[in-house]
């Protein structure tokens, strides 16, 4: 071991075990190692994509549209609530009871996580459009879909990727458990100590880490890139990484 | 307001319901398998000695499966039998968690197979490992003493991988009789084990290599959840799993090759733990073990596993059914 | 070795005795008899949920109140606070072990560190939307700066902070379920120990969200004994 990385114990093996193999702890089998972590790594943002990209397709449209009628109240506030509290084990394990293993069950899962923050925050979106500015437009002769698709969503983008983000980072994260159910991802090494040992525990759990900072970053960038000009200005506090309060972030792991 | 005193009071309700039931359902003098006599077990109950009480607290751990809380239990209670102070720290995960915990003193002992600890604590090869109980045994103590560990005497039983399938895979693939015959004529079929299994010399490795195995390995700890569900065509039991019992919904097929290094369960305790509890514990720890055949094993796990009792209760019952404890 | 012990332990006919348990099915019967055995797990859960809360929310106040005085301290907090937030929590439990081991510490740790930004967010949210002139009329009273913050702005900022506390309470009940992977016990390990079992998963599972709802419901209710002046909203 590098004498840099032998300073940090125990994380600079864990360092080291990302980027070169080395024998597994019960012996016989070469692990680790960029290779083997690209394919799970692989494995865990496929899982990820395939979830969000489901959940968005179910949850946005159907938000938008209780939006722009103004009836999800009490929906966005009961799905925020539960979604937050439902652990993400729990919600695995009943799949994996009542559904089996493999891929239907983690992505099923995953979708079923990224869907409440869709839901409470493109609908809170919606609904803080500037009803004078919806008026004006039905005034001036639009439909219903016209309304949605040229003055609602537009001005509801921030929030649904406020939405996206979190339910992107909570995701990614929930991956992680996803070998409970056979599925391989970046968690495998977590849970299987006797191979990877725990240096390898740790080295999996900061390349976790650190993907799903990136990926957090990544939707905030989105985000503000979406957001119009005009909206930036009016935003009561400055700071870039400030949220409307009404729209929630839950985290699921 | 009130709407939300009433929302409040209603989960409350909800809440103590659910506990309530607990206390009108829960039949504490429940007397499961106590077959009515306890012979007078001349010398056989563990006697408390109130000197252990003042001395240090013993933290017993074990794995992360049922028959390692089992044991725990067993071993735990017994202790407390004798009037020591006992600290549980079961479910500690697989054995690397535990070896570490026990190395670093977190705990004072657990339960370890033989095999096991050949394989994954002391570099042994698989297909080095002494195939004799004893001898397996043996090697394990002189390998653990150097590390400052004390290994018990080995259980008799000892809990070895099996592969087993339902009975219709079976019909289906011919009925063989050996694990051989099954791969050869039938090599792909999928077997489900635990996640560790995959990367393991002495387990999906050397099915690949000694059995010639070539079908998808299933990455899951259901065991026969797994051949119930269609999740997978064989998988890796343990001899002691209950469901062997039921012979008219499984079938285990023989490793004739002797694949499987022998597993006999060993307590490991540290050095400085049996010089503080003394010889005589040591020793009825070792007494409690007599009992533990495979057939007693598999009948503990069936409490715990099919009927769904908890592991403290099953090892209380274990212990007072072999009069050990009164 | 004595062979009278051996007939001693009662050997069940194979299969077991309740046929619905053995076969891992949703039971409500074996449920009802079986109960009480998560009474500790839930116990353990409750106090992994209400520490991290409490001391997530004494920090989170210090913070906000230094970053009430300067503002530009929001923008570092917050970013800090967010980074800790987006870290999984079955990662953040291993990372945390060379440091602090195995156990109901790290756990707490973890968790503690996911209620910051929620929290604090809220907080300094609530405290902003604090009219201006509210505040000037307050100072135009004679009040010092700290007055005005205990007296005037912090009671306002109250549905704001309470709201923060819920999303922080239920979200750290779900995630203490994970507790398990840092040795901190909880709901789930029970989950964990039969995850086949539909009844054990279901209940396990179940009491969480409950827990979760009626920790929602007693800070609501807080919220509402604290600022009867308010309609809290939801």
């Amino acid at each position: 071991m590098t004498p840099a990385l032998a300073i940090l114990g125990d994380f600079g093996e864990a360092i080291e075990f990302i980027f070169k193999e080395r024998e597994s702890v019960s012996g016989g089998v070469q692990i680790g190692g960029i290779p083997e972590l690209a394919g799970f790594g692989a494995t865990h943002m496929i899982v990820s994509v395939a979830a969000l990209a489901i959940a968005a397709a179910l949850a946005i449209p159907l938000a938008l549209w209780l939006g722009h009628i103004g009836r999800g109240d009490f929906l966005a506030t009961a799905t925020s609530n539960v979604g937050r509290a439902v652990p993400s084990l729990a919600l695995l394990a009943f799949f994996i009871s009542f559904v089996g293993l493999g891929y239907t069950n983690v992505i099923s899962v995953l979708v079923l996580l990224a869907i409440p923050p869709l839901i409470t925050n493109t609908y809170v979106g919606v609904r803080q459009v500037d009803r004078d500015t919806v008026d004006a437009a039905r005034g001036q002769g639009m439909s219903g879909m016209e309304i949605v698709r040229k003055i609602e969503l537009p001005l509801a983008l921030p929030a649904i990727f406020d939405g996206l983000r979190t339910s992107a980072v909570n995701v990614v994260a929930t991956a992680t458990i996803a070998p409970l159910a056979n599925v391989q991802t970046l968690g495998e090494p977590i849970i299987t100590p006797q191979t990877y040992g725990f240096v390898g525990q740790l080295g999996a759990a900061i390349l976790v880490a650190v993907i799903t900072i990136a990926v957090d970053v990544l939707f905030a960038r989105l985000q503000k890139a979406v957001t119009p000009a005009g909206l930036k200005l009016a935003d009561p506090a400055p700071s870039r990484w400030f949220s409307r309060p009404t729209r929630r972030r839950l985290k699921s792991t | 307001m009130t709407s939300t005193h009433r929302r409040i009071l209603a989960a409350l309700a909800a809440m103590c319901l659910t506990f309530g039931l607990a206390a009108c359902g829960e039949d504490d003098s429940a007397d499961t398998g106590s077959s009515g006599e306890t012979p007078a077990a001349e010398g056989k109950v563990i006697q408390r000695d109130a000197a252990n009480a003042s001395k240090e607290t013993i933290t017993v751990g074990s794995k992360n499966f049922t028959e390692q809380y089992i044991l725990g239990e067993v071993y735990a209670q017994t202790l407390e039998a004798q009037g020591f102070k006992v600290k549980r720290r079961l479910n500690l995960g697989s054995e690397q968690v535990a070896y570490k915990a026990l190395g670093g003193g977190n705990i004072d002992m657990y339960p370890e197979y033989t095999g096991t600890a050949l394989t994954s604590f002391f570099k042994v090869k698989t297909a080095d490992v002494p195939k004799d109980a004893d001898e397996a045994y043996e090697l394990a103590k002189t390998n653990y003493e150097k590390k400052g560990i004390t290994a018990l005497e080995r259980t008799p039983f000892q809990n070895t991988f099996i592969i087993a399938s339902t009975k219709k895979t079976a019909t289906e693939a011919g009925d063989p009789k050996t694990a051989s015959e099954l791969f050869t004529k039938n090599p792909k079929l999928s077997i489900s084990g635990f996640p560790e299994c995959r990367q393991r010399e002495d387990c999906l490795l050397g099915l690949r290599s000694t059995y010639g195995f070539k079908g998808k390995f299933v990455s899951s700890d259901g065991k026969f959840n797994d051949l119930d569900g269609g999740q997978s065509d064989l998988t890796l039991a343990f001899s002691t799993d209950p469901q062997l019992a039921l012979t008219d919904k499984y079938v285990a097929y023989e490793d004739d090759k002797k694949f499987f290094p022998p597993y006999n369960i060993t307590l490991g305790i540290r050095d400085e733990t049996v010089t503080a509890i003394g010889e005589e514990a040591v020793q009825t720890l070792v007494a409690v073990q007599e009992g533990m055949t495979e057939e007693a094993m598999r009948e503990l796990n069936r409490r715990v596993e099919l009927d769904k009792q908890e592991p403290k209760k099953v090892a209380a019952d274990y212990l007072k059914e072999e009069g050990f404890v009164e | 070795m004595n062979l009278l012990p051996l007939a001693q332990l009662k050997i069940e006919k194979p299969g077991g005795s309740d046929s619905c348990a053995a076969s891992n099915d949703f039971c409500p019967g074996w449920i009802a008899e079986n109960i009480g055995r998560y009474w500790d797990p839930l116990l353990e859960h409750v106090v992994l949920t209400l520490v991290p809360v409490a001391i997530g929310f004494a920090i989170s106040m210090a913070l906000a109140i230094m970053a009430h005085r300067r503002r530009w301290l929001t923008g570092p907090i917050i970013t800090v606070t967010g980074i800790f937030f987006a870290i999984p929590s079955v990662a953040a439990f291993f990372l945390l072990q060379p440091i602090t081991g195995l156990g109901t510490t790290t756990a707490m740790v973890a968790l503690t560190s996911y209620t910051l930004l929620i929290i604090f967010r809220n907080i300094t949210t609530g405290l902003r939307n604090v009219p201006a002139e509210t505040r000037d009329a307050a100072i135009g009273q004679g009040l010092t700066q700290r007055q005005v913050l205990v007296r005037v702005e912090l009671p306002m900022a109250t549905p704001e902070i309470m709201a923060g506390l819920r999303i922080a309470t239920s979200t750290t009940v779900g995630l203490a379920a994970l507790a398990v992977f840092a040795g901190g016990g909880g709901l789930g390990t029970e989950i964990l120990v039969d995850k086949y079992f539909k009844s054990n998963v279901v209940v396990a599972g179940g009491l969480a969200v409950l827990l979760a709802a009626v920790l929602d419901l007693l800070i609501l209710t807080a919220q509402r004994a604290v600022t009867p002046w308010q309609r809290a909203r939801s």
